[in-house]
């Protein structure tokens, strides 16, 4: 009896471990089946690389690299913007912030973390976008920097959390070993804490850029959407993100937009699958 | 070369004191070895002498303990020139996870001296050859620290404090995790440093204390009972509780 309830149990598990796995393959294969039917009317090569996004124009021109651009470059200001901010936050509270505050900063981390993204993008819009407006003498503050500034905001928590863990971790002893030699707080950390941790560092700033990447409430409420190849970081741009959302209700189904729509999934899924795979060899270095 | 000299220390972990009265003179050119049952307050003792203790919350510490003419407890002394001047070799060994060059040279680095890369090179030689590890690892000075056995790491450990020119080293357990073989090299090595330095050793081990020290000081609950020669420790002890744990009867 107790032997095939064991098994029961058991098999039960494995049910709903493999559950998780099979979706991710149905999704998957979902995306393929139909994203690689708008290759029969557009190249890969003319798809990923093409410079004009019409997709409702006759014929339709199905170029995402506006897209990609735009993409990269709102996630790249965001890292350059959150990564040394995050990480010497997360430094500040593993290492130097007194219990009281430590305990206030992770808590208040934690909130920013529980923000709706619509939420966020709509502060960006009526404070952030105004101020960048001004601050640059802009035609419209909806720009590339507004969406990179507010991404930092997102981006942000998964950073200091993963880090300040990764900074936790590294064990006492290098520390006591440093500061008997002579070294001072400052060096230690920077000598001996922050290369010790720099795997689960570099793991949390890809987690973080891998969250960046993927949003899209946010980005396309204050980025301005428009689909050309981005010539600074002050112009309007749109993401590969913000392209699905804002088209996929007015797509005919069937049609070669929604297709290509569909093969925007697949450039969003394997960009996420690489970032995260890189920050999982990152995290396993770790242990 | 400095001596220490302790005068009525008096330490409490909030409200636990750990440390009562002790009052001892350890002298250059002299291994001393501490000796007591877990909890006695031995390794508390020994990182009063480069400030260790600082790094724990609500420890506070009384009395004086003199090196080179200064109480190195008063608030006012200099951790950075200290901890340069009082080395400590840890129980488990702790090398950073850099590379061997670099554990050496951190010293040098962190204090700023400004050397050329010839006299790092130098320092790292002299280091190693101080702590009979050159042979072994010279040709494989770019490899990770950690990749190397315990009883390596523990004489790098060693290395990269002389690298800092100490005059004082404060040895903790500096053994427990090696086996008998490198246990007994460890020792040959403190035998032949302590012509250059004040070296006092923690340990669990009596045999060790009696091999290893000139003097040895036993410690029973936060007191240090009795302090003298290590021959007389172990062959006369004058008081009966130091003659007890001698003799295997408790701790």
């Amino acid at each position: 009896m107790r032997k095939i309830k064991e098994f029961v149990i058991e098999k039960l598990i494995l049910v709903c471990g493999l559950a998780s796995i099979f979706f991710v393959i149905l999704i998957f294969l979902f995306l393929t089946k139909e994203g690689l039917s708008v290759f029969k009317s557009v190249s890969p090569f003319n798809f990923l690389f093409g410079k004009s996004w019409y997709p409702i124009s006759e014929p339709p021109q199905l170029g995402i690299l506006p897209l990609i651009l735009g993409s990269l470059l709102v996630t790249l200001g965001a890292a350059i913007i959150s990564i040394p901010i995050g990480v010497a936050c997360a430094v500040y509270i593993a290492e130097i912030a007194p219990l009281k505050i430590k305990e206030i900063l992770k808590a208040g981390i934690e909130l920013l973390a529980a923000i709706p993204s619509v939420v966020l993008g709509f502060i960006g819009m009526v404070t952030l976008v105004p101020w960048v407006k001004t601050t640059f003498h802009l035609p419209t503050g909806l720009t590339a920097l507004s969406g990179s500034i507010i991404l930092a905001f997102m981006a942000m928590p998964t950073i200091v959390s993963i880090a300040e863990d990764a900074l936790y971790s590294v064990p006492k002893s290098y520390k006591e070993g440093a500061f008997a030699l002579g070294a001072t707080h400052w060096q230690t950390i920077y000598r001996v804490l922050l290369p010790a941790a720099s795997s689960g560092i570099v793991a949390a700033v890809m987690l973080g850029i891998g969250r960046v990447i993927g949003e899209t409430m946010a980005v396309m409420m204050i980025t301005g959407n428009a689909a050309v190849i981005p010539q600074s970081i002050l112009v309007p741009v749109r993401t590969l993100t913000a392209t699905i959302a804002a088209e996929m209700g007015e797509a005919v189904v069937g049609s070669e937009h929604y297709f290509a729509l569909f093969a925007i999934g697949i450039v969003l899924f394997i960009i996420s699958f690489i970032i995260n795979v890189t920050a999982d060899l990152f995290l396993h270095k770790r242990h | 070369m400095a001596d220490i000299l302790v005068n009525n220390l008096n330490l409490w972990y909030a409200d636990f004191q750990a440390l009562i009265g002790v009052k001892a003179h350890f002298t250059q050119k002299q291994i001393t070895a501490m000796i007591g049952p877990s909890g006695c307050g031995k390794s508390t003792l020994l990182r009063v002498f480069n400030r260790m203790n600082d790094l724990i919350e609500g420890v506070r510490v009384e009395g004086e303990v003199i090196i080179d003419a200064e109480n190195i407890i008063s608030d006012k002394t200099d951790l950075v020139g200290l901890r340069k001047k009082v080395g400590m070799v840890f129980q488990r060994p702790n090398p950073f996870p850099l590379s061997i060059y670099e554990n050496i040279v951190f010293g040098q680095k962190v204090h700023a001296e400004g050397l050329t890369k010839l006299k790092l090179n130098e320092i790292v030689e002299d280091s190693l050859k101080s702590v009979l590890l050159w042979d072994e690892l010279k040709d494989k000075l770019n490899k990770s620290a950690l990749s190397l056995s315990l009883e390596q790491k523990q004489r790098l450990c060693i290395a990269r404090l002389i690298a800092v020119k100490p005059e004082i080293l404060l040895m903790d357990e500096p053994c427990s995790t090696l086996d008998p073989q490198a246990t007994s090299r460890i020792e040959e090595l403190m035998r032949e440093l302590k012509n250059n330095y004040t070296i006092i050793i923690v340990t669990h081990n009596m045999q060790q204390a009696a091999r290893v020290s000139d003097q040895t000081g036993f410690m029973l609950l936060g007191e240090l009972v009795e302090f003298g020669k290590t021959e007389d420790i172990f062959t006369r002890p004058k008081d009966k509780r130091t003659e007890d744990y001698i003799t295997g009867r408790y701790g």
